[in-house]
Protein backbone atom coordinates (compact mmCIF):
# COMPACT_ATOMS: atom_id res chain seq x y z
CA UNK A 1 0.00 0.00 0.00
CA UNK A 2 2.81 2.43 0.92
CA UNK A 3 4.65 1.44 -2.21
CA UNK A 4 1.54 2.12 -4.22
CA UNK A 5 1.11 5.56 -2.66
CA UNK A 6 4.75 6.42 -3.31
CA UNK A 7 4.44 5.40 -6.94
CA UNK A 8 1.21 7.38 -7.30
CA UNK A 9 2.55 10.58 -5.77
CA UNK A 10 5.78 10.36 -7.73
CA UNK A 11 3.96 11.97 -10.63
CA UNK A 12 3.49 15.75 -10.32
CA UNK A 13 0.31 15.61 -12.41
CA UNK A 14 -1.16 12.99 -10.05
CA UNK A 15 -0.34 15.17 -7.02
CA UNK A 16 -1.96 18.18 -8.69
CA UNK A 17 -4.98 16.15 -9.75
CA UNK A 18 -5.43 14.66 -6.30
CA UNK A 19 -5.13 18.05 -4.55
CA UNK A 20 -7.67 19.67 -6.88
CA UNK A 21 -10.02 16.70 -6.50
CA UNK A 22 -9.88 16.89 -2.70
CA UNK A 23 -10.56 20.64 -2.86
CA UNK A 24 -13.59 20.12 -5.11
CA UNK A 25 -14.95 17.39 -2.83
CA UNK A 26 -14.53 19.76 0.13
CA UNK A 27 -16.41 22.54 -1.71
CA UNK A 28 -19.17 20.15 -2.73
CA UNK A 29 -19.61 18.81 0.82
CA UNK A 30 -19.54 22.20 2.54
CA UNK A 31 -21.70 24.12 0.03
CA UNK A 32 -24.98 23.70 2.00
CA UNK A 33 -23.21 24.73 5.23
CA UNK A 34 -21.57 27.89 3.85
CA UNK A 35 -24.34 28.92 1.46
CA UNK A 36 -27.41 27.83 3.39
CA UNK A 37 -29.71 30.02 1.28
CA UNK A 38 -29.28 27.69 -1.69
CA UNK A 39 -28.20 28.28 -5.28
CA UNK A 40 -31.58 29.59 -6.48
CA UNK A 41 -31.88 32.59 -4.15
CA UNK A 42 -31.64 36.01 -5.81
CA UNK A 43 -29.05 38.29 -4.25
CA UNK A 44 -28.94 41.35 -6.49
CA UNK A 45 -29.24 42.78 -9.97
CA UNK A 46 -28.76 40.35 -12.87
CA UNK A 47 -25.47 40.13 -14.79
CA UNK A 48 -23.31 42.04 -12.33
CA UNK A 49 -19.65 41.50 -13.27
CA UNK A 50 -17.21 39.61 -11.03
CA UNK A 51 -15.90 41.87 -8.29
CA UNK A 52 -19.19 43.71 -7.75
CA UNK A 53 -19.82 44.25 -4.01
CA UNK A 54 -20.25 40.88 -2.32
CA UNK A 55 -20.17 39.04 -5.64
CA UNK A 56 -16.76 37.52 -6.16
CA UNK A 57 -17.81 35.83 -9.42
CA UNK A 58 -20.65 38.15 -10.41
CA UNK A 59 -24.33 37.32 -10.80
CA UNK A 60 -26.19 35.37 -13.47
CA UNK A 61 -29.16 36.22 -15.72
CA UNK A 62 -31.57 36.07 -12.78
CA UNK A 63 -29.35 37.90 -10.27
CA UNK A 64 -28.19 34.76 -8.45
CA UNK A 65 -24.73 34.56 -6.92
CA UNK A 66 -22.42 32.72 -9.33
CA UNK A 67 -20.17 31.51 -6.50
CA UNK A 68 -23.07 29.72 -4.83
CA UNK A 69 -24.15 28.20 -8.14
CA UNK A 70 -20.64 26.96 -8.87
CA UNK A 71 -20.31 25.42 -5.38
CA UNK A 72 -23.64 23.60 -5.65
CA UNK A 73 -22.83 22.56 -9.21
CA UNK A 74 -19.81 20.65 -7.90
CA UNK A 75 -22.21 18.45 -5.90
CA UNK A 76 -24.17 17.38 -8.96
CA UNK A 77 -21.09 16.79 -11.09
CA UNK A 78 -19.34 14.62 -8.51
CA UNK A 79 -22.50 12.78 -7.53
CA UNK A 80 -23.40 11.90 -11.11
CA UNK A 81 -19.80 11.17 -12.11
CA UNK A 82 -19.17 8.77 -9.24
CA UNK A 83 -22.55 7.02 -8.92
CA UNK A 84 -23.00 6.45 -12.65
CA UNK A 85 -19.50 5.02 -12.89
CA UNK A 86 -20.13 2.72 -9.91
CA UNK A 87 -23.32 1.45 -11.55
CA UNK A 88 -21.58 0.93 -14.88
CA UNK A 89 -18.68 -0.88 -13.21
CA UNK A 90 -21.13 -3.09 -11.28
CA UNK A 91 -23.02 -4.13 -14.40
CA UNK A 92 -19.80 -4.41 -16.38
CA UNK A 93 -18.15 -6.71 -13.83
CA UNK A 94 -21.19 -8.98 -13.48
CA UNK A 95 -21.73 -9.46 -17.20
CA UNK A 96 -18.08 -9.29 -18.23
CA UNK A 97 -17.09 -11.87 -15.60
CA UNK A 98 -19.91 -14.22 -16.58
CA UNK A 99 -19.00 -13.95 -20.25
CA UNK A 100 -15.27 -14.33 -19.71
CA UNK A 101 -15.56 -17.16 -17.18
CA UNK A 102 -18.17 -19.31 -18.88
CA UNK A 103 -17.64 -18.31 -22.51
CA UNK A 104 -20.10 -19.90 -24.94
CA UNK A 105 -23.53 -18.47 -25.56
CA UNK A 106 -23.40 -15.86 -22.75
CA UNK A 107 -20.14 -14.61 -24.19
CA UNK A 108 -21.50 -14.46 -27.73
CA UNK A 109 -24.61 -12.58 -26.64
CA UNK A 110 -22.60 -10.12 -24.61
CA UNK A 111 -20.17 -9.41 -27.41
CA UNK A 112 -22.99 -8.83 -29.90
CA UNK A 113 -24.60 -6.51 -27.38
CA UNK A 114 -21.45 -4.45 -26.91
CA UNK A 115 -21.10 -4.26 -30.68
CA UNK A 116 -24.61 -2.83 -30.81
CA UNK A 117 -23.44 -0.07 -28.50
CA UNK A 118 -20.44 0.57 -30.69
CA UNK A 119 -22.37 1.18 -33.88
CA UNK A 120 -25.24 3.16 -32.39
CA UNK A 121 -24.36 6.81 -31.67
CA UNK A 122 -24.27 6.47 -27.90
CA UNK A 123 -25.01 10.09 -27.09
CA UNK A 124 -28.19 9.99 -29.18
CA UNK A 125 -29.18 6.78 -27.40
CA UNK A 126 -28.50 8.47 -24.05
CA UNK A 127 -30.65 11.47 -24.99
CA UNK A 128 -33.46 9.09 -25.91
CA UNK A 129 -33.15 7.18 -22.61
CA UNK A 130 -33.05 10.27 -20.41
CA UNK A 131 -35.79 12.14 -22.27
CA UNK A 132 -38.09 9.13 -22.21
CA UNK A 133 -37.49 8.40 -18.52
CA UNK A 134 -38.15 12.11 -17.80
CA UNK A 135 -35.00 14.16 -17.04
CA UNK A 136 -33.97 13.81 -13.39
CA UNK A 137 -30.90 13.04 -11.34
CA UNK A 138 -31.81 9.34 -11.32
CA UNK A 139 -32.47 9.11 -15.05
CA UNK A 140 -29.18 10.88 -15.77
CA UNK A 141 -27.24 8.40 -13.64
CA UNK A 142 -29.09 5.36 -14.99
CA UNK A 143 -28.79 6.59 -18.57
CA UNK A 144 -25.04 7.19 -18.35
CA UNK A 145 -24.51 3.82 -16.67
CA UNK A 146 -26.56 2.06 -19.35
CA UNK A 147 -24.52 3.45 -22.24
CA UNK A 148 -21.09 3.08 -20.62
CA UNK A 149 -21.12 -0.37 -18.97
CA UNK A 150 -20.09 -2.20 -22.17
CA UNK A 151 -16.66 -0.51 -21.93
CA UNK A 152 -16.12 -2.11 -18.52
CA UNK A 153 -17.60 -5.42 -19.59
CA UNK A 154 -15.14 -5.74 -22.47
CA UNK A 155 -12.16 -5.16 -20.21
CA UNK A 156 -13.43 -7.53 -17.51
CA UNK A 157 -14.23 -10.21 -20.07
CA UNK A 158 -10.74 -9.97 -21.54
CA UNK A 159 -9.12 -10.30 -18.12
CA UNK A 160 -11.29 -13.25 -17.11
CA UNK A 161 -10.65 -14.96 -20.39
CA UNK A 162 -6.91 -14.87 -19.81
CA UNK A 163 -7.05 -15.64 -16.08
CA UNK A 164 -9.59 -18.46 -16.03
CA UNK A 165 -7.17 -21.15 -17.17
CA UNK A 166 -4.35 -20.12 -14.84
CA UNK A 167 -3.11 -22.59 -12.28
CA UNK A 168 -4.42 -20.80 -9.21
CA UNK A 169 -7.92 -20.98 -10.68
CA UNK A 170 -7.49 -24.68 -11.45
CA UNK A 171 -6.33 -25.17 -7.87
CA UNK A 172 -9.40 -23.42 -6.50
CA UNK A 173 -11.58 -25.61 -8.67
CA UNK A 174 -9.87 -28.75 -7.45
CA UNK A 175 -10.45 -27.59 -3.90
CA UNK A 176 -14.14 -27.71 -4.71
CA UNK A 177 -14.85 -23.99 -4.66
CA UNK A 178 -18.09 -22.89 -6.24
CA UNK A 179 -17.97 -20.81 -9.42
CA UNK A 180 -19.28 -17.64 -7.78
CA UNK A 181 -16.59 -17.88 -5.12
CA UNK A 182 -13.86 -18.45 -7.68
CA UNK A 183 -15.06 -15.49 -9.73
CA UNK A 184 -15.26 -13.03 -6.83
CA UNK A 185 -12.49 -14.17 -4.48
CA UNK A 186 -9.92 -15.64 -6.86
CA UNK A 187 -10.11 -14.05 -10.30
CA UNK A 188 -11.66 -10.63 -9.64
CA UNK A 189 -8.91 -9.35 -7.29
CA UNK A 190 -6.36 -10.18 -9.97
CA UNK A 191 -8.40 -8.43 -12.64
CA UNK A 192 -8.83 -5.24 -10.61
CA UNK A 193 -5.96 -3.04 -11.88
CA UNK A 194 -7.27 -2.61 -15.44
CA UNK A 195 -10.82 -2.23 -14.11
CA UNK A 196 -9.70 0.60 -11.82
CA UNK A 197 -7.82 2.22 -14.68
CA UNK A 198 -10.84 2.16 -17.00
CA UNK A 199 -13.31 3.33 -14.38
CA UNK A 200 -11.17 6.21 -13.13
CA UNK A 201 -11.27 7.67 -16.62
CA UNK A 202 -15.02 7.05 -16.80
CA UNK A 203 -15.78 9.38 -13.88
CA UNK A 204 -14.41 12.36 -15.80
CA UNK A 205 -16.23 11.51 -18.96
CA UNK A 206 -19.47 10.93 -17.03
CA UNK A 207 -19.13 14.46 -15.64
CA UNK A 208 -18.69 15.78 -19.17
CA UNK A 209 -21.72 13.79 -20.32
CA UNK A 210 -23.87 15.06 -17.44
CA UNK A 211 -22.97 18.65 -18.28
CA UNK A 212 -23.78 18.02 -21.94
CA UNK A 213 -27.21 16.61 -21.04
CA UNK A 214 -27.94 19.53 -18.75
CA UNK A 215 -26.79 21.92 -21.47
CA UNK A 216 -29.33 20.39 -23.86
CA UNK A 217 -32.08 20.89 -21.28
CA UNK A 218 -32.12 17.19 -20.39
CA UNK A 219 -30.92 17.63 -16.81
CA UNK A 220 -32.91 17.59 -13.58
CA UNK A 221 -35.00 20.79 -13.76
CA UNK A 222 -34.95 21.15 -9.95
CA UNK A 223 -31.18 21.17 -9.61
CA UNK A 224 -28.55 23.67 -10.60
CA UNK A 225 -25.57 22.01 -12.28
CA UNK A 226 -22.63 23.47 -14.19
CA UNK A 227 -24.16 22.36 -17.46
CA UNK A 228 -27.54 23.91 -16.70
CA UNK A 229 -25.81 27.16 -15.62
CA UNK A 230 -24.25 27.33 -19.07
CA UNK A 231 -27.55 26.53 -20.73
CA UNK A 232 -29.34 29.19 -18.70
CA UNK A 233 -26.87 31.88 -19.66
CA UNK A 234 -26.60 31.05 -23.36
CA UNK A 235 -28.47 34.20 -24.33
CA UNK A 236 -26.32 36.34 -22.01
CA UNK A 237 -22.99 35.00 -23.27
CA UNK A 238 -22.59 37.92 -25.67
CA UNK A 239 -22.75 40.54 -22.92
CA UNK A 240 -21.69 38.68 -19.77
CA UNK A 241 -18.84 36.26 -20.47
CA UNK A 242 -18.48 35.12 -16.86
CA UNK A 243 -21.88 33.42 -16.85
CA UNK A 244 -20.65 30.82 -19.35
CA UNK A 245 -16.89 30.92 -18.92
CA UNK A 246 -16.82 30.14 -15.18
CA UNK A 247 -19.03 27.01 -15.11
CA UNK A 248 -17.19 25.69 -18.16
CA UNK A 249 -13.83 26.22 -16.52
CA UNK A 250 -15.11 24.44 -13.40
CA UNK A 251 -16.05 21.39 -15.47
CA UNK A 252 -12.72 21.43 -17.27
CA UNK A 253 -10.63 21.71 -14.09
CA UNK A 254 -12.60 18.93 -12.37
CA UNK A 255 -12.35 16.54 -15.31
CA UNK A 256 -8.68 17.36 -15.83
CA UNK A 257 -7.96 16.63 -12.16
CA UNK A 258 -9.83 13.32 -12.35
CA UNK A 259 -7.99 12.30 -15.52
CA UNK A 260 -4.67 13.10 -13.86
CA UNK A 261 -5.69 10.95 -10.90
CA UNK A 262 -6.72 8.20 -13.30
CA UNK A 263 -3.40 8.39 -15.13
CA UNK A 264 -1.56 8.22 -11.81
CA UNK A 265 -3.59 5.19 -10.66
CA UNK A 266 -2.99 3.50 -13.96
CA UNK A 267 0.73 4.05 -13.70
CA UNK A 268 0.93 3.04 -10.03
CA UNK A 269 -1.08 -0.13 -10.55
CA UNK A 270 0.81 -1.27 -13.64
CA UNK A 271 4.47 -0.64 -12.92
CA UNK A 272 5.41 -2.93 -15.81
CA UNK A 273 3.77 -0.54 -18.21
CA UNK A 274 6.17 2.24 -17.29
CA UNK A 275 8.02 3.88 -20.14
CA UNK B 1 -10.48 -15.31 -50.37
CA UNK B 2 -10.96 -11.62 -50.00
CA UNK B 3 -14.25 -11.68 -51.86
CA UNK B 4 -15.56 -14.41 -49.62
CA UNK B 5 -14.56 -12.42 -46.56
CA UNK B 6 -16.29 -9.30 -47.85
CA UNK B 7 -19.45 -11.26 -48.65
CA UNK B 8 -19.47 -12.74 -45.15
CA UNK B 9 -19.02 -9.28 -43.66
CA UNK B 10 -21.85 -7.85 -45.76
CA UNK B 11 -24.17 -10.60 -44.55
CA UNK B 12 -23.13 -9.82 -40.98
CA UNK B 13 -23.88 -6.15 -41.61
CA UNK B 14 -27.41 -7.04 -42.69
CA UNK B 15 -27.86 -9.18 -39.55
CA UNK B 16 -26.61 -6.31 -37.39
CA UNK B 17 -29.03 -3.96 -39.12
CA UNK B 18 -31.91 -6.34 -38.34
CA UNK B 19 -30.81 -6.48 -34.71
CA UNK B 20 -30.67 -2.69 -34.58
CA UNK B 21 -34.18 -2.41 -36.03
CA UNK B 22 -35.60 -4.86 -33.47
CA UNK B 23 -33.72 -3.53 -30.43
CA UNK B 24 -34.28 0.16 -31.10
CA UNK B 25 -37.93 -0.35 -31.97
CA UNK B 26 -38.77 -2.00 -28.68
CA UNK B 27 -36.40 0.18 -26.66
CA UNK B 28 -38.16 3.30 -27.88
CA UNK B 29 -41.64 1.83 -27.35
CA UNK B 30 -40.80 0.79 -23.77
CA UNK B 31 -40.82 4.42 -22.70
CA UNK B 32 -43.91 5.95 -21.16
CA UNK B 33 -45.62 8.69 -23.17
CA UNK B 34 -45.58 9.10 -26.93
CA UNK B 35 -45.88 11.71 -29.63
CA UNK B 36 -49.60 12.06 -28.93
CA UNK B 37 -49.06 13.12 -25.32
CA UNK B 38 -46.36 15.59 -26.40
CA UNK B 39 -48.58 17.10 -29.11
CA UNK B 40 -51.56 17.24 -26.80
CA UNK B 41 -49.41 19.03 -24.24
CA UNK B 42 -48.30 21.57 -26.84
CA UNK B 43 -51.77 22.22 -28.21
CA UNK B 44 -53.16 23.06 -24.78
CA UNK B 45 -56.47 21.21 -25.11
CA UNK B 46 -55.49 17.73 -24.04
CA UNK B 47 -58.77 15.88 -23.98
CA UNK B 48 -59.05 12.12 -24.33
CA UNK B 49 -60.69 12.16 -27.77
CA UNK B 50 -57.93 14.33 -29.23
CA UNK B 51 -55.19 12.01 -27.98
CA UNK B 52 -57.14 8.97 -29.16
CA UNK B 53 -57.50 10.45 -32.64
CA UNK B 54 -53.78 11.21 -32.85
CA UNK B 55 -52.86 7.68 -31.76
CA UNK B 56 -55.23 6.21 -34.37
CA UNK B 57 -53.74 8.46 -37.04
CA UNK B 58 -50.21 7.30 -36.29
CA UNK B 59 -51.23 3.67 -35.84
CA UNK B 60 -50.17 3.74 -32.18
CA UNK B 61 -53.47 2.19 -31.05
CA UNK B 62 -52.63 -1.15 -32.65
CA UNK B 63 -50.97 -3.97 -30.70
CA UNK B 64 -47.18 -3.70 -30.53
CA UNK B 65 -46.41 -6.82 -32.60
CA UNK B 66 -48.65 -5.52 -35.40
CA UNK B 67 -46.91 -2.13 -35.31
CA UNK B 68 -43.55 -3.82 -35.41
CA UNK B 69 -44.48 -6.07 -38.31
CA UNK B 70 -45.71 -3.10 -40.33
CA UNK B 71 -42.58 -1.10 -39.56
CA UNK B 72 -40.14 -3.94 -40.22
CA UNK B 73 -41.67 -4.88 -43.54
CA UNK B 74 -41.57 -1.25 -44.66
CA UNK B 75 -37.91 -0.95 -43.61
CA UNK B 76 -37.09 -4.10 -45.57
CA UNK B 77 -38.31 -2.23 -48.65
CA UNK B 78 -36.18 0.79 -47.85
CA UNK B 79 -39.03 2.84 -46.39
CA UNK B 80 -38.23 4.29 -42.97
CA UNK B 81 -41.73 5.66 -42.47
CA UNK B 82 -43.05 9.19 -42.13
CA UNK B 83 -42.05 11.76 -39.55
CA UNK B 84 -44.83 12.46 -37.05
CA UNK B 85 -43.94 16.10 -36.82
CA UNK B 86 -42.88 17.16 -40.29
CA UNK B 87 -45.11 14.79 -42.26
CA UNK B 88 -42.24 14.07 -44.63
CA UNK B 89 -40.58 10.78 -45.51
CA UNK B 90 -37.87 9.94 -42.95
CA UNK B 91 -35.47 8.84 -45.70
CA UNK B 92 -35.86 12.22 -47.40
CA UNK B 93 -35.23 14.12 -44.16
CA UNK B 94 -32.14 12.08 -43.31
CA UNK B 95 -30.72 12.31 -46.82
CA UNK B 96 -31.18 16.07 -46.69
CA UNK B 97 -29.21 16.36 -43.43
CA UNK B 98 -26.58 13.66 -43.88
CA UNK B 99 -24.34 15.54 -46.37
CA UNK B 100 -24.03 18.47 -43.94
CA UNK B 101 -22.88 16.18 -41.14
CA UNK B 102 -20.49 14.30 -43.40
CA UNK B 103 -19.03 17.59 -44.65
CA UNK B 104 -18.41 18.75 -41.09
CA UNK B 105 -16.92 15.33 -40.20
CA UNK B 106 -14.60 15.31 -43.20
CA UNK B 107 -13.29 18.75 -42.35
CA UNK B 108 -12.79 17.83 -38.69
CA UNK B 109 -11.12 14.50 -39.49
CA UNK B 110 -8.64 15.99 -41.95
CA UNK B 111 -7.68 18.76 -39.53
CA UNK B 112 -7.49 16.33 -36.61
CA UNK B 113 -5.43 13.73 -38.45
CA UNK B 114 -2.99 16.22 -39.96
CA UNK B 115 -2.58 18.20 -36.74
CA UNK B 116 -2.63 15.22 -34.40
CA UNK B 117 -0.13 13.12 -36.32
CA UNK B 118 2.20 16.10 -36.63
CA UNK B 119 1.96 16.91 -32.90
CA UNK B 120 2.43 13.23 -32.03
CA UNK B 121 5.58 13.07 -34.14
CA UNK B 122 6.96 16.21 -32.54
CA UNK B 123 6.28 14.78 -29.08
CA UNK B 124 7.80 11.39 -29.89
CA UNK B 125 11.01 12.86 -31.26
CA UNK B 126 12.34 13.47 -27.75
CA UNK B 127 10.17 11.75 -25.13
CA UNK B 128 10.21 13.65 -21.84
CA UNK B 129 11.32 16.93 -23.41
CA UNK B 130 9.49 20.23 -22.98
CA UNK B 131 7.84 19.85 -26.38
CA UNK B 132 6.65 16.37 -25.46
CA UNK B 133 5.17 17.57 -22.16
CA UNK B 134 3.47 20.49 -23.91
CA UNK B 135 1.76 18.11 -26.35
CA UNK B 136 0.72 15.80 -23.50
CA UNK B 137 -0.72 18.64 -21.43
CA UNK B 138 -2.50 20.09 -24.46
CA UNK B 139 -4.12 16.80 -25.31
CA UNK B 140 -5.16 16.29 -21.66
CA UNK B 141 -6.79 19.73 -21.79
CA UNK B 142 -8.73 18.94 -24.95
CA UNK B 143 -9.89 15.69 -23.35
CA UNK B 144 -11.21 17.53 -20.32
CA UNK B 145 -12.95 20.43 -22.00
CA UNK B 146 -16.72 20.11 -22.52
CA UNK B 147 -17.14 20.16 -26.29
CA UNK B 148 -20.23 22.36 -26.27
CA UNK B 149 -18.48 24.88 -24.05
CA UNK B 150 -15.41 24.91 -26.27
CA UNK B 151 -17.73 25.71 -29.15
CA UNK B 152 -19.29 28.58 -27.22
CA UNK B 153 -15.84 29.93 -26.37
CA UNK B 154 -14.95 29.77 -30.07
CA UNK B 155 -18.05 31.82 -30.84
CA UNK B 156 -17.27 34.26 -28.04
CA UNK B 157 -13.68 34.85 -29.17
CA UNK B 158 -13.78 34.55 -32.96
CA UNK B 159 -17.33 35.64 -33.74
CA UNK B 160 -18.21 38.11 -30.97
CA UNK B 161 -14.95 39.71 -29.81
CA UNK B 162 -12.83 39.50 -32.94
CA UNK B 163 -15.76 39.31 -35.40
CA UNK B 164 -13.68 37.26 -37.83
CA UNK B 165 -16.10 34.44 -38.55
CA UNK B 166 -19.86 33.88 -38.60
CA UNK B 167 -21.16 32.39 -35.31
CA UNK B 168 -23.71 29.88 -36.63
CA UNK B 169 -25.42 28.21 -39.55
CA UNK B 170 -23.99 26.57 -42.63
CA UNK B 171 -24.39 29.60 -44.94
CA UNK B 172 -25.49 33.20 -44.75
CA UNK B 173 -29.29 33.29 -44.58
CA UNK B 174 -30.98 35.11 -47.44
CA UNK B 175 -27.72 35.83 -49.24
CA UNK B 176 -28.54 33.31 -51.98
CA UNK B 177 -24.93 32.95 -53.07
CA UNK B 178 -24.23 30.62 -55.98
CA UNK B 179 -21.16 28.82 -57.29
CA UNK B 180 -17.82 29.81 -55.84
CA UNK B 181 -19.25 32.54 -53.65
CA UNK B 182 -21.47 29.93 -51.99
CA UNK B 183 -18.54 27.58 -51.43
CA UNK B 184 -16.55 30.42 -49.86
CA UNK B 185 -19.49 31.24 -47.63
CA UNK B 186 -19.81 27.62 -46.46
CA UNK B 187 -16.04 27.46 -45.93
CA UNK B 188 -16.27 30.44 -43.58
CA UNK B 189 -19.13 28.86 -41.67
CA UNK B 190 -17.45 25.48 -41.28
CA UNK B 191 -14.28 26.72 -39.58
CA UNK B 192 -15.60 27.24 -36.04
CA UNK B 193 -17.74 24.08 -35.68
CA UNK B 194 -15.16 22.08 -37.63
CA UNK B 195 -12.31 23.16 -35.38
CA UNK B 196 -14.38 22.52 -32.24
CA UNK B 197 -15.05 18.98 -33.38
CA UNK B 198 -11.48 18.51 -34.62
CA UNK B 199 -9.72 19.51 -31.41
CA UNK B 200 -11.14 16.54 -29.49
CA UNK B 201 -10.01 14.02 -32.12
CA UNK B 202 -6.73 15.87 -32.57
CA UNK B 203 -5.92 15.22 -28.93
CA UNK B 204 -6.58 11.48 -29.36
CA UNK B 205 -4.57 11.28 -32.58
CA UNK B 206 -1.63 13.10 -31.02
CA UNK B 207 -1.55 10.70 -28.06
CA UNK B 208 -1.96 7.59 -30.20
CA UNK B 209 0.71 8.68 -32.68
CA UNK B 210 3.09 9.54 -29.87
CA UNK B 211 2.70 6.18 -28.11
CA UNK B 212 2.91 4.18 -31.31
CA UNK B 213 5.98 6.03 -32.56
CA UNK B 214 7.83 5.61 -29.28
CA UNK B 215 7.03 1.89 -29.33
CA UNK B 216 8.11 1.52 -32.95
CA UNK B 217 11.38 3.37 -32.43
CA UNK B 218 12.61 0.39 -30.41
CA UNK B 219 11.90 -2.22 -33.07
CA UNK B 220 14.60 -4.06 -34.95
CA UNK B 221 13.66 -2.82 -38.39
CA UNK B 222 14.11 0.74 -37.23
CA UNK B 223 17.56 -0.06 -35.85
CA UNK B 224 18.41 -1.68 -39.17
CA UNK B 225 17.28 1.40 -41.05
CA UNK B 226 19.43 3.60 -38.82
CA UNK B 227 22.38 1.26 -39.22
CA UNK B 228 22.05 1.60 -42.98
CA UNK B 229 22.80 5.28 -42.48
CA UNK B 230 19.43 6.69 -43.50
CA UNK B 231 18.82 10.18 -42.13
CA UNK B 232 16.81 10.45 -38.93
CA UNK B 233 14.01 12.29 -40.75
CA UNK B 234 13.69 9.52 -43.31
CA UNK B 235 13.66 6.89 -40.59
CA UNK B 236 10.88 8.72 -38.79
CA UNK B 237 8.75 9.28 -41.88
CA UNK B 238 9.32 6.16 -43.95
CA UNK B 239 9.82 3.51 -41.32
CA UNK B 240 8.31 4.55 -38.03
CA UNK B 241 5.33 6.66 -39.05
CA UNK B 242 4.05 4.21 -41.64
CA UNK B 243 3.77 1.51 -39.01
CA UNK B 244 2.63 3.82 -36.26
CA UNK B 245 -0.36 4.92 -38.32
CA UNK B 246 -1.96 1.47 -38.23
CA UNK B 247 -3.60 1.86 -34.80
CA UNK B 248 -5.00 5.17 -36.02
CA UNK B 249 -6.95 3.36 -38.72
CA UNK B 250 -8.55 1.12 -36.10
CA UNK B 251 -9.29 4.10 -33.90
CA UNK B 252 -10.97 5.97 -36.77
CA UNK B 253 -13.23 2.95 -37.22
CA UNK B 254 -14.19 3.03 -33.54
CA UNK B 255 -15.07 6.72 -33.76
CA UNK B 256 -17.30 6.23 -36.79
CA UNK B 257 -20.57 6.03 -34.88
CA UNK B 258 -19.89 9.37 -33.19
CA UNK B 259 -19.16 10.92 -36.54
CA UNK B 260 -21.98 9.50 -38.63
CA UNK B 261 -24.47 10.05 -35.82
CA UNK B 262 -23.46 13.68 -35.94
CA UNK B 263 -22.06 15.54 -33.02
CA UNK B 264 -25.29 16.57 -31.33
CA UNK B 265 -23.49 19.12 -29.18
CA UNK B 266 -21.35 20.86 -31.76
CA UNK B 267 -24.21 20.96 -34.25
CA UNK B 268 -26.49 22.33 -31.55
CA UNK B 269 -24.11 25.12 -30.51
CA UNK B 270 -23.52 26.23 -34.10
CA UNK B 271 -27.04 25.53 -35.39
CA UNK B 272 -25.48 23.25 -38.00
CA UNK B 273 -28.31 21.56 -39.95
CA UNK B 274 -27.01 18.00 -39.66
CA UNK B 275 -28.02 14.62 -38.26
CA UNK B 276 -27.09 15.70 -34.71
CA UNK B 277 -29.56 18.59 -34.60
CA UNK B 278 -32.13 16.36 -36.29
CA UNK B 279 -31.69 13.76 -33.54
CA UNK B 280 -32.03 16.43 -30.86
CA UNK B 281 -35.25 17.79 -32.39
CA UNK B 282 -36.62 14.27 -32.74
CA UNK B 283 -35.92 13.44 -29.09
CA UNK B 284 -37.67 16.61 -27.94
CA UNK B 285 -40.74 15.93 -30.07
CA UNK B 286 -40.82 12.14 -29.54
CA UNK B 287 -40.57 11.77 -33.30
CA UNK B 288 -39.87 8.03 -33.11
CA UNK B 289 -39.77 7.26 -36.84
CA UNK B 290 -37.00 9.84 -37.29
CA UNK B 291 -35.05 8.51 -34.29
CA UNK B 292 -35.34 4.92 -35.50
CA UNK B 293 -34.32 6.03 -38.97
CA UNK B 294 -31.21 7.74 -37.61
CA UNK B 295 -30.26 4.61 -35.66
CA UNK B 296 -30.69 2.34 -38.66
CA UNK B 297 -28.91 4.60 -41.16
CA UNK B 298 -25.96 5.20 -38.81
CA UNK B 299 -25.69 1.50 -37.95
CA UNK B 300 -25.50 0.61 -41.64
CA UNK B 301 -23.01 3.36 -42.46
CA UNK B 302 -20.83 2.53 -39.46
CA UNK B 303 -20.74 -1.18 -40.34
CA UNK B 304 -19.80 -0.26 -43.90
CA UNK B 305 -17.16 2.15 -42.66
CA UNK B 306 -15.70 -0.54 -40.39
CA UNK B 307 -15.55 -2.93 -43.33
CA UNK B 308 -13.66 -0.30 -45.32
CA UNK B 309 -11.20 0.34 -42.49
CA UNK B 310 -10.59 -3.42 -42.18
CA UNK B 311 -9.80 -3.64 -45.89
CA UNK B 312 -7.67 -0.50 -45.69
CA UNK B 313 -5.83 -2.08 -42.79
CA UNK B 314 -5.02 -5.22 -44.75
CA UNK B 315 -3.77 -3.09 -47.65
CA UNK B 316 -1.64 -0.92 -45.36
CA UNK B 317 -0.27 -3.90 -43.44
CA UNK B 318 0.32 -6.95 -45.65
CA UNK B 319 0.89 -9.09 -42.53
CA UNK B 320 -2.79 -8.86 -41.63
CA UNK B 321 -4.97 -11.46 -43.28
CA UNK B 322 -8.66 -10.89 -43.57
CA UNK B 323 -10.88 -13.61 -42.24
Amino acid sequence: MMKFARRFFARPTAVFGFAVFVAIVAIALSAPLIFARGPFSIVGMPLLPPGAPGLFAGSDVLGRDMVVGLAYGARISLLVGITSTLCAVGIGILLGATAGYYGGLVDDLLMRFTEFFQIIPSFVLLMVLVAFMQPSLASTVIGIALVTWPQVARVVRGEFLSLRSREFVEAARVLGMRDARIIFTQILPNALPPIVAVSSMMVGSAILTESALAFLGLGDPNLLSWGSMIEGSRSAMWVAWWTTVLPGLSIMVTVLALNFVGDGLNEALNPRRRR
Amino acid sequence: MKLRYIAARLIKTVLVAIAVVVLSFFLIRLAPGDVATVMAGQSGFADEAFIKNLRAEYGLDQPLPVQFWKYASAVAQGDLGTSYVRRQKVTAIILERLPNTLLLDAFALVVAAAGGIWLGMVAARKPGSAGDSAVTVLSMLFYAVPQFWLGMMMVLVFAVWLAWLPPFGIETMGAEYTGLARLGDIAQHIILPGMTLALYFLASYARLTRTAMIEMADQDFVKTARAKGISERQVARRHILRNALLPLVTYAGLQASILVGGSVLVENVFSWPGIGTLAYEAVKARDNPVLLGIFIVTALLVSLFNLITDIAYSVADPRVELG
